[in-house]
């Protein structure tokens, strides 16, 4: 049948749709992508949002940025203010500072698409890392996502960037703050230090480069960088397709859930509009730095109570945390370990998040494909790992307001420091301590209830006089939510083929015995039967 | 029961009902139970309210076209705020009033659309649940065969491992091309400037005049009461043409008045104050933020970015925080006309360290 015979005949009975698509498949090709892609299908979760909100709060920036880039002049040549804001009228200050006023307070509309840039900004954040957190208690990090960890990781980071970059255009004395720190932990570092500032600044502290600098980062390389890893990262969920729990129907061969047209593209469209009214709504009814408050930079005054954006306080509390005196002159040059230790700390725990994927898969030696996402609970050492790490970065967070806490709690600074020097230190332990043995007995909870069924509340007297609880079983259904989990044995250390234990075979039995010494296997087909035949 | 398998590079003899043939690699430690449950099956279908009653899917179709009228009229709300809510000359309270109002209205635009959206996939639209099958994504064994076998025949064609001078020049080219491009960044930072001898100096020369912050007039020692504090710039900042926040940067100081006999003052420091008035660099040692908390019983300044603490009594040595050094002292004296003026410059770089400095 020759394609000018079907369409001749089909013509008639063609709907507008049909034909507009037919008309721009003939020209793109594009059927075989919507037919591949259109019913595909994507599992459901409330946790599966959580990336959702980080792509589209970062859409809301993309736009809302736009807008103030046609109004914001990223100059530090110093003018004197002359907006509608009269306690700043006649001020001295950036071109940078003036036209940020300008947006706030003689555009109409400005402050808002100002407000919503900055409230997404911070929303994306944390978004991504919810977002994160999500993948890794649920172990979707595993083969064949590794990549895509670390591409999502690198995303993270880059958003941290964008955030600095751009919270230090304004120029007031907040972001000058910022940036007059981020200058000394730059000249702290050794050899390079003292020049890499100078070549920052364009020469010293705070020269006139450094706004301009970093609206070309802002705006272009990192914005660019980030739209090319989201459009790699979301490319892999695609291949890869998502990850799913465990459920009645679902294999790791297969991914269920409504397809992409129509249920899934009105749910992720219509939260797309969800995230966007709440980031305006937000917008609408909160400020957020209000620079008019602060005044423009000036390297003498500083409010008390200087606080970064929430997602760079782990690395301000970092440096907060270091007892005095870390720093030493040896060979005629100053080691500023006070700056170099929390660089280090910080880098190597960003690191460690990175490789993590690799470094479980190393010790499980599985290789296979893992599309079902595991509950918290059934991966306890994970889990345990994931709450010290987040119990370390809360820390340092928590550091970043050390002095807000003692105001507003009446406490030292010095009682809150060392407190959080010791939290910092031993908080990981007793979070992972704490988190293994709740995800062990909440494992065997779950086996019990599968092994036992369900305490119906109800009392009954049998005819011998004894009182029992009935007890509902589980269907099967829901037995198998509880049952379908993989379990790991520790590896055994054995002898390779030249009767050699090498050093790398017993870190990795080491790491293996600590990852699953503790475990609570799933309940087996035989267990339950004979749970049954003791009970009747 | 358990099966274990002791190394991740032996190929586990593995009937998974977890796993499909074709993904099978090793399963490393995972025991794979003989008698493990095997998946039931979907659930039969359960269908929603709006499925079974007419009634409730009117009243959900309802609230959806509700939702997306009430979408317009926030579109319609927030072009008409943007008018009626002009911002006037002058008045941050008008300010207040557009943003409020020009976001409600987009707010309730967005949440319109969002959840008529939503309301209308969860309640109205009856696909079923899609089922995909996943395939391995390595691709099947011949697919990764001939991507070998294509690296292999370019290498083949191309010569390139065989010719190896070609090939290891191109990659020596290919390290060295970059190198220009790394070094046209040293023009980032002015040519004729020598940081070190920078950062070692400041504003601050014998005899000039200690000026208040940031009005630049000359304060003189009779003015300076017991318990004061003072921030401090050097006379004739405000008039630089160029580099005025440079300077600032490295010239802010802080002066204090005590009762001469809580100064414990080391001998040789002892005639760089004038009758219990010090003055010390208001730039952090630690990362450079101005150290602008004085707490004037205790005689101690806090940072207020990282906590650091310096005890003014004792030459600004540090008593709490991550600074190591004491803040450096500039050494004054009064003029004849009883104004407070620097004896020289500071005697050390201010400020926070930096590799050169010793």
């Amino acid at each position: 049948m020759s394609t000018t015979s079907t369409r001749s005949t089909a013509l008639e009975k063609r709907s507008f749709t049909a034909a507009a698509s037919d008309y721009i498949n003939d020209r793109t090709g594009l059927a075989v992508a919507i037919k591949g892609l259109g019913r595909k299908a994507f599992p459901d979760h409330w946790s599966f949002l959580l990336g959702e909100v980080a792509l589209f709060s970062f859409i809301v920036i993309l736009v809302s940025g736009t807008f103030l880039t046609f109004f914001f002049q990223a100059s530090m040549a110093e003018v004197h203010y002359d907006g509608s804001y009269v306690p700043l009228k006649g001020v001295e200050m950036s071109v940078a500072m003036a036209s940020t006023l300008d947006i706030s307070f003689d555009i109409r509309g400005g402050l808002f698409v100002r407000q919503m840039h900055h409230w997404a900004a911070l929303l994306f954040v944390a978004a991504i890392g919810l977002h994160m957190l999500r993948v890794f208690f649920t172990g979707a990090f595993r083969k064949p996502r590794e990549i895509n960890w670390v591409f999502g990781f690198i995303l993270f980071i880059l958003a941290m960037a964008e955030g600095f970059t751009g919270y230090s255009l304004p120029d007031d004395l907040l972001s000058g703050n910022g940036l007059r720190i981020i200058d000394g932990m730059v000249k702290g570092m050794p050899i390079i230090g003292t020049w890499t500032s100078f070549l920052l600044f364009g020469g010293e502290f705070p020269g006139t480069d450094i706004v301009g600098r970093l609206y070309a980062l802002h705006i272009l390389l990192l914005p660019a960088l980030i739209v090319a890893l989201i459009a790699i990262h979301v490319g892999y969920v695609f291949i890869h397709k998502h990850t799913q729990f465990a459920g009645p129907g679902r294999e790791p061969t297969n991914s269920v859930g409504p397809p992409v047209l129509p249920i899934y593209a009105a749910k992720a469209g219509g939260f797309m509009f969800i995230i966007w009214g709440v980031i305006s709504l937000i917008a609408a009814l909160f400020t957020i730095n209000p620079i008019w408050n602060y005044g423009p930079y000036d390297p003498s005054p500083v409010s008390a109570g200087t606080q970064p954006d929430w997602y760079i306080g782990f690395a301000d509390g970092a440096l907060r945390l270091i007892p005095p005196g870390w720093e030493f002159v040896w060979l005629d040059r100053t080691w500023s370990f006070n700056i170099l230790v929390p660089l280090i700390v910080i880098g190597g725990f960003i690191v460690t998040v990175l490789l993590y994927p690799f470094i479980e898969a190393w010790i499980k030696g599985d290789k296979r494909e893992h599309h079902i996402a595991d509950r918290p609970r059934n991966a306890p050492t994970r889990t345990a790992i994931g709450a010290a790490g987040v119990t370390f970065y809360a820390g340092l967070w928590a550091a970043a307001s050390s002095d807000i806490l003692s105001t507003h709690f009446s406490l030292t600074i010095e009682g809150v420091t060392h407190f959080l020097q010791a939290a910092v230190i031993i908080g990981p332990f007793i979070a992972y301590f704490i988190t293994k043995r709740v995800c062990i007995a909440l494992q065997k909870k779950d086996r019990e209830i599968v092994l036992h069924g369900y305490e119906s509340g109800r009392i009954v007297k049998l005819p011998g006089g004894e009182f029992i609880e009935v007890h509902q079983p589980l269907d099967e259904y829901e037995r198998w939510r509880l049952v379908s989990y993989e379990n790991y044995a520790p590896l055994m250390i054995r002898p390779n083929a030249r009767g050699k234990i090498t050093a790398g075979q017993r870190a990795r039995a080491g790491l293996s015995r600590w990852f699953f010494e503790d475990r609570i296997a799933p309940v087996t087909k035989g267990e339950l039967e004979s749970s049954h035949s003791t009970h009747h | 029961m358990a099966q274990d398998d002791h190394s991740g590079t032996e190929v586990a003899a593995a009937d998974s009902s977890h796993a499909a043939p074709e993904f099978a690699g090793s399963t490393g430690t995972a025991v794979i139970p003989h008698d493990g449950f095997e998946n039931p099956g979907f659930e039969p279908h359960r269908p929603r309210v709006t499925d079974e009653d007419a009634s409730r899917q009117k009243r959900a179709q309802r609230t959806v076209y509700t939702l997306f009228y009430l979408s317009i009229l926030g579109s319609v709300w927030a072009i008409a705020a943007y008018m009626l809510f002009p911002i006037e000359s002058n008045d941050v309270g008008a300010v207040r009033l557009n943003n409020m109002f020009v976001g409600l209205g987009a707010t309730l635009a967005l949440l319109g659309i969002g959840f008529g959206a939503v309301h209308w996939g969860k309640s109205l639209m009856t696909s079923p649940e899609s089922i995909d099958i996943r395939h391995p994504i390595g691709g099947t064994e011949a697919t990764k065969a001939g991507a070998v076998e294509v690296f292999r025949e370019a290498d083949e064609e191309s010569g390139f491992s065989r010719r190896s001078v070609i090939r290891n020049s191109l990659i020596g080219a290919l390290l060295v091309f970059p190198l220009p491009a790394v070094v046209l960044f040293r023009g980032l930072a002015p040519q004729d400037q020598m940081p070190v001898e920078l950062l070692s100096h400041t504003m601050w020369a014998k005899g000039t005049r200690l000026a208040l912050d940031p009005s630049g007039v000359p304060i003189k020692a009779s003015d300076i009461t017991v318990g004061s504090a003072f921030h401090v710039i050097p006379e004739g900042l405000n008039d630089l043409e160029h580099g005025r926040l440079e300077e600032k940067a490295k010239a802010a100081v802080l002066l204090m008045r005590l009762e001469p006999s809580e100064l414990n003052q080391a001998p040789d420091r002892e005639s760089w104050s004038y009758d219990g008035i010090v003055a010390y660099s208001k730039i952090c040692t630690h990362v450079g933020c101005p150290v602008a908390l004085y707490e004037q019983h205790t005689h101690h300044l806090l940072c207020p970015c990282h906590q650091s603490q310096f005890d003014v009594a004792n030459h600004c040595e540090v008593i709490f925080g991550p600074a190591k050094r004491p803040l450096p002292q500039l050494p004054i004296a009064v003029d004849d006309e009883g104004y407070l003026i620097a004896q020289s410059d500071f005697t050390e770089p201010v400020g926070p360290s930096f590799w050169e400095r010793s």
